[in-house]
C-alpha cells in the first residue's frame, strides 16, 4: 500500500508513528494547527464527529477538543498546553483525557520534512510510564475491533469540503 | 490491569536490540545459553539477564532437556503483542486516509485561487 502508516514502540513510554502524504508539509502543518482543518480528519473510528475543537496554537496556549459519538451520544474530551510551535516543522503539546484512560498525560511531538513535494510526518509519544503507553496501544486495540473499516470509504465521502 | 502489566513486561523486553536479536535467533529454532551468547560479546550472565526478562514476559521458554535448558520462542506472546499494535495502526490509518483526502482538496484550492 501506498504511504502505509509505521508504529513502533521507542524505549518503554513511547510510541512513534510515521508516514508519508503527498503534500508540501505548510498544509500538513496547516491540517494540524487550524481547527476548521483538525475537526475533519481527526475522528478516530466510524461513527464519531468533533463537535468541540478550540486550539489556541501559541507556546503556553491551549488547546479543548471533544469527539461526540453520533449515536450513543458518548463524549470523549481532552485537552492540553503547546509547549513547542514551530511553524511550519515542529509542534510540541501534552495531551490529557478528561476521564483518565492511561495515568498521567503524554507528551506529544509532531515533526514534518519536506523533501521534493512529499512530506513525512514523525508524531512521537511520550508517556509517563510503559503502563500508560501500553493501556493507549490496548485502547486502540479494542476500537478497532468495534470499528468496522468497511464504511471507511462512506466516511471520506462524507468529510465536507474544506473551508476556506 | 494484568494483561496492560503483562503487555508492558512484552513491550520494555522488546525494546532492546540484544533481546531482539536473541528473539531473531530463537526464530529459527531453539536454542541453549551458551549457544545463544556465542555471537554476542557478552558474558554468559550478562545474557542469562536479558533471557530473565524475556522469560518474565513470557516471550520466550525452556525446553524439557535438562542438560542443555534449550531455550524456544514462545510465537503466541509475540504475536499478541503484534496484534495490539496492528489494531491501534489500524485506527490512526483511518484518521491518516481522512488527511489525505483533506490534503489534495487543500491542493486543489491553492492552485485555483491562484492561477499561473
Amino acid at each position: 500500500m501506498k504511504n502505509a502508516l509505521k508504529i513502533t514502540t521507542a524505549g518503554d513510554r513511547e510510541l512513534v508513528m510515521t508516514r508519508v502524504f503527498d503534500a508540501p508539509r505548510r498544509l500538513v502543518y496547516d491540517a494540524h494547527t487550524k481547527p476548521e482543518l483538525v475537526r475533519q480528519w481527526l475522528l478516530g473510528p466510524p461513527g464519531w464527529t468533533m463537535p468541540v475543537c478550540e486550539m489556541d496554537v501559541r507556546v503556553g496556549g491551549t488547546y479543548r477538543w471533544v469527539w461526540r459519538h453520533d449515536t450513543n451520544k458518548t463524549e470523549m474530551g481532552m485537552g492540553g498546553v503547546y509547549r513547542e510551535v514551530r511553524a511550519p516543522e515542529r509542534l510540541v503539546s501534552t495531551e490529557k483525557f478528561d476521564e483518565a484512560w492511561y495515568p498521567g498525560e503524554s507528551l506529544n511531538t509532531l515533526v514534518l520534512v519536506e523533501q521534493a513535494g512529499q512530506t513525512t510526518l514523525t508524531q512521537t509519544m511520550r508517556y509517563e510510564s510503559g503502563a500508560a503507553r501500553d493501556a493507549v496501544i490496548k485502547s486502540g486495540m479494542e476500537s478497532g475491533v468495534k470499528a468496522s473499516y468497511d464504511r471507511l470509504d462512506d466516511v471520506l465521502a462524507a468529510v465536507p469540503q474544506a473551508t476556506k | 490491569m494484568q494483561a496492560t502489566h503483562r503487555l508492558d513486561a512484552v513491550f520494555a523486553a522488546l525494546a532492546d536490540p540484544t533481546r531482539r536479536a536473541i528473539i531473531a535467533r530463537l526464530a529459527s529454532g531453539q536454542a541453549s545459553v551458551t549457544e545463544l551468547a556465542e555471537p554476542f560479546t557478552m558474558s554468559q550472565p550478562a545474557i542469562s539477564k536479558h533471557l530473565k526478562v524475556l522469560e518474565r514476559a513470557g516471550l520466550i521458554s525452556r525446553g524439557r532437556d535438562a542438560q542443555r535448558r534449550p531455550r524456544r520462542l514462545e510465537a503466541k506472546r509475540l504475536g499478541e503483542a503484534d496484534k495490539w499494535l496492528e489494531r491501534y495502526r489500524q485506527l490512526w490509518e483511518g484518521n491518516y486516509r481522512r488527511l489525505d483526502a483533506l490534503l489534495d482538496q487543500l491542493k486543489t484550492q491553492e492552485k485555483e485561487r491562484k492561477p499561473r
